[in-house]
């Protein structure tokens, strides 16, 4: 009693915008990484926000007919037209003299990363006024964990299974939109919701194709408890596996340096989809990580030190 | 105020006239044209509207979805494979309840690549909910438009529309269109007010999951929709009528009062068929033309009205429904069950080839001479 007393009375510092535009009342899995990152970007967008969502998990998360949890109006798309259907509904806004309104595109890798990926260039070589968020589970999350070009080697998933399992490393899909010369390009992950916000903060203020790659883990598909969401996520990017940069009009910056990079080992060990591999593969992916982060460090080496905006 | 314009002109300032809010287009020959021209349209300021000039056909649907959900009224135009990129998406449309327009430019469709006229591509997506018209002139492409969005938008119809004109006999061929005035125009045809669109003020959801109890219903209501249209473009072709002064019904009969045998046509082969017809009729042989303006209500209570006493009727298809007989045929004869007539299918013109008035005079000739058949292909050449 005396504690609860003490915490009422403790002026709290919030570090998360309060406000809350997602209902609880939604259908995802438990400890779903791409839940939590609707609701942290729905917290900077706020509720004068209007979104295409592609067949993706989203398509189902948001509720069947007539439900909707998102707190905003939801335009449910073809599954490759999340950047299209954006590209109608901002120009209509402004057609209409609409202003106020943010238009966002919400799709899953496979949305972005493969079938989605032709709608997503034309919108951002045309500079379409919106703001497209892939959030990545690196699957066919909502079809039942299949491979998409988003899945990281040595994955397995239902169509890259334990003896075939996803070889070869995942499309960069960051440097895809980085040669769009789009104004902005941000990682971003569930775990660090400050970046998060800041980055939708940073993204809502721009005009422009505005592009943010989210990681988001998916226990369903990654085969881990639920309960390790966000401590996988942090794992992440605490590894090197998932860096977190921004890419503002072609000016690198990264956003979270990490001092003593964990084994890319204890990521992996977490996750039931890596259990298959050997010591070797492994290696190999811890190679690949560390070349990874070399990049990114040599990116911002060339193209850093950001003008001021 | 009267022009000289091609096809394409036509549906361009059909559009135009339309005060269209949102286009999204990708140029495919033979349609090309109606692109350039809504593009120097929106950009001298003549129409204030966004165009989108997008990377695919299916890009260009989905953001005329994206924007009539947010309330725009939307145009797009398109030909043969563009118009079969959409496919997906114009099932979407018609189910979301979206009152586009397009226009299609009647091609065939590849391989061989064929830029030439040919009703298969429109034909393909006769199950998707889109209302079709096949015009006959490029007067008719202009007016076409103009009612396609009064009538999309009427809150019992809310569908698209797929206004048809064949490939380089209108699209590209010049006639006498006349424009009318802005005034005019504007009187007949108000602005877009949909009763339900994407506003943050009252946020919903549009397309969601939807389950086997819910579904069924929505299929329900788009046939309702298209039985309602048939009165409501009967009632808007009175309001033209009364100010622009001229008709387009669901069929347009021609001297099918007496007729002994009639041809049933759609598209630019029924102002050849009209010609054949008065040159019979000065020779005696009392022919008429049924053109059926729109495939999409299927105006089956019309046709059955004008046929029923009608002993021969022959259907020109420039399209085939392989495996089965020409698409317009197989619907002309579903409406005519239980009618004593004596049905002929004809097939011709397919991938462009012309339709002479000699060859509409030859199918005559099969129907006054020969037993019905309803599988009858016109000029085919020697194959092996």
């Amino acid at each position: 009693m005396c504690a609860e007393q003490a915490v009422k009375k403790k002026p709290v510092r919030l570090t998360l915008p309060e406000q809350e535009v997602m209902s609880p009342g939604h259908l995802a899995c438990q400890g779903c990484g791409a839940t939590l990152a609707m609701r942290y970007v729905l917290k900077s967008l706020g509720s004068k926000t209007i979104v295409s969502i592609p067949a993706c998990c989203w398509a189902v998360i948001d509720g069947p007919f007539p439900y909707s949890a998102a707190g905003i109006p939801v335009y449910h798309c073809a599954f490759e037209t999340a950047a299209s259907t954006a590209s109608g509904i901002s120009r209509a806004l402004s057609a209409l003299g609409k202003t106020g309104i943010t238009t966002l595109a919400w799709a899953g890798d496979g949305g972005t990363f493969d079938i989605g990926l032709q709608a997503l260039s034309g919108a951002a070589e045309r500079g379409e006024n919106l703001i497209y968020i892939v959030y990545d589970n690196e699957a066919y999350m909502n079809t039942g964990i299949q491979r998409s070009s988003s899945t990281p080697h040595g994955a397995w998933t239902t169509t890259t299974p334990v003896k075939h399992y996803k070889k070869g490393p995942k499309k960069n899909i960051m440097e895809i939109m980085v040669a769009h010369h789009i104004p902005y390009a941000a990682t971003a992950n569930i775990a660090f919701p400050e970046d998060l916000v800041r980055k939708v903060d940073k993204a809502k203020a721009m005009r422009g194709t505005r592009f943010i790659h989210l990681y988001a883990p998916c226990p369903t598909g990654w085969k881990h408890a639920p309960s390790l969401t966000v401590k996988i996520a942090r794992l992440a990017t605490e590894s090197n596996v998932f860096p977190l940069y921004e890419v503002e009009n072609g000016v690198y910056k990264i956003n979270r340096i990490v001092k003593n990079p964990k084994p890319v080992k204890d990521y992996l060990l977490m996750q039931g989809r890596f259990r298959h591999l050997t010591e070797d593969e492994v290696n190999r992916i811890q190679n690949e990580v560390n070349g990874q982060w070399e990049r990114i460090v040599k990116l911002e080496q060339a193209f850093g030190n950001a003008p001021e905006s | 105020m009267k022009k000289v314009l091609t096809g394409n002109f036509a549906a361009a300032y059909g559009a135009t006239a339309a005060r269209v809010n949102v286009i999204a287009a990708y140029p495919i020959t033979p349609q090309t044209t109606i692109v350039e021209i809504l593009s120097e349209i929106v950009a001298n300021g003549e129409l204030k509207a966004e165009f989108v000039k997008v990377e695919s056909e299916h890009s260009a649907l989905a953001a005329c979805i994206g924007a009539q959900a947010v309330g725009a009224r939307t145009f797009t135009a398109t030909s043969a494979q563009g118009l079969a990129l959409m496919h997906e998406l114009i099932h979407w449309s018609a189910r979301a309840r979206l009152p586009i327009v397009m226009a299609n430019v009647n091609r065939a469709m590849a391989p061989g690549w064929s830029i030439w006229a040919d009703a298969t591509d429109s034909i393909s997506e006769r199950d998707t909910g889109w209302m079709q018209i096949y015009c006959e002139n490029n007067q008719e492409v202009f007016d076409s438009i103009l009612m396609s969005y009064k009538i999309g938008e009427n809150p019992d119809i809310m569908l698209p529309t797929l206004v048809n004109l064949d490939a380089f006999f209108l699209s590209h061929t010049s006639q006498v269109v006349d424009l009318y005035s802005p005034e005019e125009i504007d009187a007949f045809l108000p602005s877009y007010k949909p009763e339900h669109i994407l506003d943050p003020d009252k946020p919903s959801s549009f397309g969601a999951l939807t389950s086997p109890e819910h579904y069924y219903e929505f299929s329900y209501k788009i046939q309702k929709a298209h039985e309602e249209a048939k009165k409501v473009i009967q009632t808007v072709a009175g309001e033209f009528q009364k100010t622009f002064g001229r008709f387009y019904g669901l069929v347009d009969p021609y001297r099918c009062e007496d007729a002994e045998c009639v041809l049933v046509c759609y598209g630019t082969i029924a102002g050849t068929a009209k010609e054949a017809v008065d040159a019979l009729r000065e020779t005696g042989v009392k022919a008429g033309v049924l053109r059926i303006r729109y495939f999409r209500p299927f105006p089956g209570e019309e046709i059955r009205r004008i046929l029923e006493h009608v002993p021969k009727v022959g259907v020109i298809d420039r399209s085939i429904s392989y495996g089965n007989r020409g698409p317009f045929f197989t619907e002309t004869r579903d409406c005519l069950s239980g009618v004593q007539a004596g049905l002929y299918g004809f097939i011709a013109g397919l991938g462009g080839r012309d339709v002479s008035l000699k060859d509409i005079q030859g199918m005559v000739d099969i129907m006054r001479k020969d037993t019905p058949n309803p599988l009858i292909w016109i000029g085919v050449k020697d194959v092996c």
